[in-house]
């Protein structure tokens, strides 16, 4: 571990934080105890089944439902119709944004039109899934098909097949006249963009585009909803963000969130996709409609063909450079599209395009586009992989027509603590050079790579970390362990990065903390796991909740031994006073013989900003001329974690990050037919890595400290998927001389490529 | 006095000028501000009471949800950005 700065405010060490304990969900987890959506088993429980769009684009002529009704064992079918009137609904769900009620209503259940294969038309809730899968085949839909469009490109051309008649580009508050895909075009520009590429020696265009790829988690969507006799709504279901799911439910259902309790249970999975309700609405409104608990799980076709993927995109990037290799002027052109309904992830794709070097003069356009495809969400780093497949190619390019190494010219013109973005912001103290440093520093970088068709490739990658708000309560058992109740769900073992956080502002150990996620009833609003935020802001509460907790023990510790309470010293979880000294658990103990308060403590934040993670890849890959095969023969992961809390959490993200990465890479993509029909909608023809197509993922951690962290954490959830694709693009380019401007670099269109150059 | 970085795109209402000095403690001062200097610019930037859709704002490199209600010190720079999310 490379360790640029040890010491924090003062801190030469931690006893908790950088140690390996095994997580505290461990043995649920491998014994499989663990309690998942689809494990509930209600009393009265009804299974849901959703019909969807045999069609890319149409319109809804009429939808019968009679016949279905009549099949034994169905108790409800509803439609779109049954959600209330949400007609030019915004809804401000706070932390989550804007969100339009109308279009994510209609994603839930199509209203007039459908607009991808897949859509959700109607549902049916009946006596068990083999009934309710027969109940849909009788709901009779008349469709009038419409043209369809689902390449970026095509959906931007003026002959496309339009979505929404009502939509117009908006150009940040400028709309145009025309009806149009094009929901959004941004604009960035930085400098003056003639000047700096009139003074270039070397300028490299070129023009890329990459597939749709979903996030592949194992689990796939899962709910369980009771709306009682009392209008009490419960839902446990499988999500990134309780709180973000009852502010979406209660709105889509014209109810008070206090009449909502959202329980996340365990989940399998999310990288972005567990943001967005599909199913949790639909089976609400099956429950009020026949009183009984319905649960509804989606088939691995229906999570690919009806929930977000990451866009498709195009962008034409153009960057020049003196002959020394200073950078002076950046250009790109993106269109990704987001589906169905507006609202992509454009501004993240124009805000990371060029945010890891120092340009004098840039310019970025971004253009949000709707097409005939699930209307897209999230995927770790949302917009940046893409961008940075296109960018740090040409970067790579650079280099090359310069003669440079790649990572010299990356550090010659890497961002630092001053650089200004093509957005605006100014980065304060970041990590990239350290980054860049500990690659070339590493054991894979200074191993020469040898063998005929093998190559090396190397690209960084940048993304943000959130804040927004946390809170958590914990309360001080008799025996000296503490239980903590925080609001963020888990997906990548965060409950114990929060309890090791707490645990070292305590001075105890960390299984001397037990983490419990807490439904929405129980634990104050918490915002979602994403965004890299949650061992940064969830850790802040959890460190803000040590203190709390610390003050109350000093005070009865005080009580105790008769004296005031800031003349008590604590230190490494040690209580003294006098010759006295109590340790947490003694006095813990002492709290309850005197029957003293329970100490209970409780703590919520709301950091404001973001910090910034950067990460530097490298690859090996041998290439099989004869079949366009990509081989990965050794993979490195650098990354600035600004404190590492858990180091095998972090390693994980990173291992995780990167293996997601190479399948986006190398094999992942929506395949459409000529009909704009998904064809690879199972994970037999979706080609996602497995184990056995990766070789161990090697990890650094750098640290450069998050100042606005008391332990320094920056979140490590996101960045680890943006250079990957980028980084075997690069490798495969040295190992064959054949610039891979696509993703994914599949082997049919390597052969070619390969073939075409011979 | 506050610096506001003029999106791209709203620079024709300020004769192409990128940044603009002007005087406010709060996000809704500047904006007030900025369109008493350049008319129609507030139009551009909120809806009602709130910023509109999809913007947020960026004080210096701190992206605040606080809106138009953050708070500015005398020498921040004040960015109208696209929301950041992520998976």
């Amino acid at each position: 571990m490379a360790h640029t700065e040890e010491l924090y405010l003062g801190k030469k060490s931690y006893n908790v934080i950088g140690t390996r304990p095994i997580r505290h969900d461990g043995a649920d987890k491998v014994t499989g105890k663990a309690v998942y959506t689809s494990d509930l088993h209600l009393p009265n429980l009804a299974h849901g089944k959703i019909l969807r769009s045999p069609h890319a684009h149409a319109r809804i002529k009429s939808i019968d439902v009679s016949e279905a009704l009549q099949v034994p064992g169905v108790f409800a079918v509803v439609t779109h119709d049954d959600f209330p009137d949400l007609e030019n609904k915004v809804a401000n769900l706070g932390e989550a944004g804007m969100v339009n009620l109308l279009e994510l209503g209609a994603n839930c259940l199509a209203k007039g039109k459908v607009l991808y294969k897949g859509h959700a038309v109607a549902a049916v809730a009946a006596a068990s899934t083999h009934v309710a899968e027969e109940a849909v085949l009788k709901i009779k839909v008349e469709y009038e098909v419409l043209p369809s469009v689902t390449w970026v490109l095509d959906a931007m051309a003026p002959t496309a097949p339009i979505l929404h008649e009502n939509l117009r580009t908006d150009f940040m508050g400028k709309k145009e006249d025309k009806p149009t895909n094009v929901a959004l075009h941004l604009q960035f520009e930085k400098g003056n963009i003639a000047e700096g590429f009139q003074s270039a020696d070397v300028i490299v265009e070129r023009e890329f585009k990459t597939a749709s790829v979903h996030q592949g988690y194992i689990e796939p969507h899962v709910t369980v909803a009771l709306w009682n006799e009392d209008s009490r709504l419960k839902i446990w279901t499988s999500t990134q963000g309780s709180f973000v799911c009852r502010q979406q439910v209660a709105e889509l259902l014209g109810i008070a969130v206090s009449q909502c309790v959202v329980v996340p249970c365990e989940i399998g999975g999310g990288f972005g996709g567990k943001i967005a309700v599909y199913l949790e609405p639909v089976a609400a409104l099956l429950s009020r409609k026949c009183g009984r608990p319905v649960k509804m799980s989606m088939q691995r076709n229906e999570v690919f063909e009806g929930t977000g993927p990451t866009p498709g995109s195009f962008m034409r990037v153009k960057i020049g450079a003196k002959k020394d290799g200073t950078l002076v002027a950046g250009e790109a052109w993106l269109a990704y599209d987001c589906g169905g309904f507006p609202g992509g992830v454009i501004g993240p794709g124009c805000m990371c395009v060029f945010s890891c070097y120092e340009f004098p003069n840039a310019k970025v356009d971004g253009f949000d586009v709707l097409n005939n495809k699930p209307h897209t969400q999230a995927y770790r780093a949302p917009g940046a992989t893409q961008a940075a497949f296109a960018c740090e190619q040409v970067i790579d390019e650079l280099a090359a027509k310069l003669n440079i190494d790649p990572i010299e010219f990356r550090l010659k013109n890497a961002a630092k603590e001053g650089t200004r973005r093509v957005d605006g912001p100014v980065y304060p103290r970041v990590g990239f050079i350290e980054c860049l440093e500990a690659a070339k520093n590493s054991p894979h970088w200074k191993t020469p790579l040898t063998g005929k068709n093998r190559g090396r490739g190397i690209a960084a990658g940048f993304w943000f970390n959130i804040g927004c708000a946390s809170s958590c309560s914990a309360s001080v058992n008799d025996d000296g362990r503490v239980t903590l109740v925080e609001g963020s769900t888990d997906i990548g073992g965060s409950r114990t990065s929060i309890a090791m956080q707490l645990a070292e502002t305590l001075g105890i150990g960390a299984h001397d903390v037990q983490p419990q996620v807490a439904d929405t009833d129980s634990v104050g609003y918490t915002f979602l796991t994403g965004g890299s935020r949650v061992t940064f802001a969830t850790g802040l509460a959890a460190y803000q909740l040590g203190l709390d907790l610390q003050g109350q023990m000093k005070q009865r510790a005080a009580e105790i031994w008769g004296c005031g309470a800031d003349t008590i010293k604590v230190e490494n979880g040690n209580y003294s006073h006098n010759g006295h000294t109590l340790s947490f658990k003694q006095l813990a103990a002492k709290v309850a013989e005197n029957g003293l308060p329970p100490v209970v403590g409780r703590a919520s934040v709301a950091p404001e900003g973001s910090t910034n993670a950067f990460g530097v890849h490298i690859a090996d890959v041998e290439v099989d001329p004869e079949t366009g095969k990509v081989t990965v023969l050794r993979y490195t992961s650098v990354q600035d974690a600004g404190k590492a809390i858990h180091p095998s959490y972090v390693e994980g993200q990173l291992q995780g990050g990167a293996v997601q990465g190479i399948g986006w890479a190398l094999n992942e993509e929506y395949f459409y037919d000529d009909k704009n029909q998904m064809r690879n909608a199972s994970f037999l023809d979706y080609r996602m890595p497995t184990c056995l197509d990766v070789p161990m993922i090697e990890t650094i951690i750098v640290e450069v400290p998050n100042p606005t962290h008391p332990y320094g954490v920056r979140g490590v959830g996101e960045t680890p998927i943006v250079a990957p694709p980028a980084t075997i693009a690069n490798a495969v380019h040295a190992a064959t001389g054949c610039r891979m401007t696509s993703l994914p670099i599949s082997p049919p269109v390597l052969w070619k490529a390969i073939s075409t150059k011979a | 006095m506050p610096v506001v970085f003029i999106p791209t795109p709203m620079r024709d209402l300020t004769g192409g000028e990128a940044t603009v000095t002007v005087e406010g403690e709060f996000v809704r001062d500047v904006i007030d501000a900025l369109d008493r200097r350049y008319p129609g610019i507030k139009d551009r930037l909120c809806r009602g009471d709130a910023l509109v859709p999809g913007l947020q704002v960026c004080i210096d490199d701190t992206m605040t949800r606080r809106g138009l209600n953050a708070r500015l010190a005398p020498q921040s720079e004040v960015h109208f950005l696209p929301p950041i999310g992520g998976g």
